[in-house]
């Protein structure tokens, strides 16, 4: 056994260098494309998809998890454990499911409960990640409470934040308002249905992710 | 039994009353009034992490003919400077409103000013 016993010296390169592996939650409010970028993702390094998106709001009420996805930049590159979690929201309207997206009132009420329980355990996720690729749509007004109180409970925790600006296909689209709305962190135009931008994102990814942080529990 | 005032509340919530009860006391007093159909402006706000909690008792209060939500608004809390910080003075967040989903509508938000809406003939 070497001087630093088995398996201590990449332990000690990892230490130093930042991270091989993180855990990372995809989070948002309902209908930004969180489902679309988290099947970009994983089309585009395992060839697999996430689960199915829709332009109806709550799609995903239960947290999807792909595990051990290698996203390569150049030479350096970074296993990722890829969570997509339900939108997070302050209300949850059944009545707006059958008004607007005409769903039958069981089905609205149903997917309505599913979608409560999912806002809770986006939420319970925030303890176990490493990293959160925020994402919100380059079409709507970023400083919505559910955006900034995500971004306010990730900056709490010290974890660090990638934010993806989704939509940018979009003609009513600006980028540079979500921009200019967080300095602080990394915001990445990107449009999860096209791949426009998406190797900037990778790049980013690898690079935010893989750095050593020590994060806070709360 | 006498006839209910018709009307909705609008309440504004010192930061003295505020700062007296615990987290947990702040998020249950707040929820509570709220599904009264009350709409509180706290003049001292939540911190990021009371308003996840928040969201997430939101959720587990959720009764769909009655109670669908709340709407929330306010500043997020201001950082600290370094010399703060190193006095261990920490900014208090700022003004938040908070009112039932179904009342309570946000028009707009900028640095300046929270633009919100009551619905009118909704629980009045």
């Amino acid at each position: 056994m070497g001087l630093f016993g088995r398996g201590s010296f990449s332990t000690i390169i990892q230490k130093i260098f930042g991270k091989r592996h993180a855990r990372i939650g995809i989070y948002g409010p309902p209908n930004v494309g969180k489902t679309t970028l988290a099947n970009r993702i994983l089309r585009d390094w395992t060839g697999d998809i996430m689960g199915s998106a829709s332009e109806i709001p709550h799609e995903t009420r239960v947290a999807k998890c792909k595990k051990n996805v290698k996203v390569e930049n150049g030479k350096s590159s970074l296993l990722m454990d890829i969570i997509d979690t339900p939108g997070i929201a302050t209300k949850v309207d059944f009545k707006e499911f059958m008004n607007t997206y005409g769903l039958s009132r069981e089905e609205a009420k149903r997917r309505a409960k599913e979608a409560t329980e999912g806002v809770i355990e986006s939420i319970r996720w925030l303890e176990d990640v490493d990293g959160v690729l925020l994402v919100m749509d380059s079409t709507q007004d970023p400083f919505t409470q559910v955006n900034v109180t995500i971004l306010g409970n990730l900056e709490a925790r010290n974890l660090p934040v990638l934010v993806a600006a989704n939509k940018i296909d979009m003609d009513d689209s600006s980028p540079a308002t979500l921009k200019s709305a967080f300095p602080q962190h990394p915001v990445i135009p990107i449009s999860a249905l096209t791949g426009y931008n998406s190797e900037n994102l990778y790049t980013t990814m690898v690079k935010q992710f893989g750095r050593k942080r020590r994060k806070r529990r709360r | 039994m006498t006839k209910k005032d018709k009307g909705i509340s609008v309440n504004l919530i010192s930061r003295h009353k505020l700062e007296e009860l615990s987290s947990n006391e702040k998020l249950d007093f707040i929820l509570k009034e709220v599904q009264k159909g009350k709409v509180l402006v706290l003049e001292q706000g939540l911190t990021s992490m009371e308003q996840t909690s928040l969201i997430e008792h939101t959720m587990r209060e959720i009764e769909q003919d009655t109670f669908i939500g709340i709407e929330m608004e306010g500043y997020s809390e201001d950082k600290p400077t370094f010399l703060q910080k190193f006095l261990g003075k920490m900014k208090k967040p700022r003004m938040t409103v908070i009112g039932p989903a179904d009342l309570l509508k946000t028009i707009r938000k900028d640095s300046n000013m929270i633009q919100t809406k009551i619905i009118p003939g909704k629980r009045s």
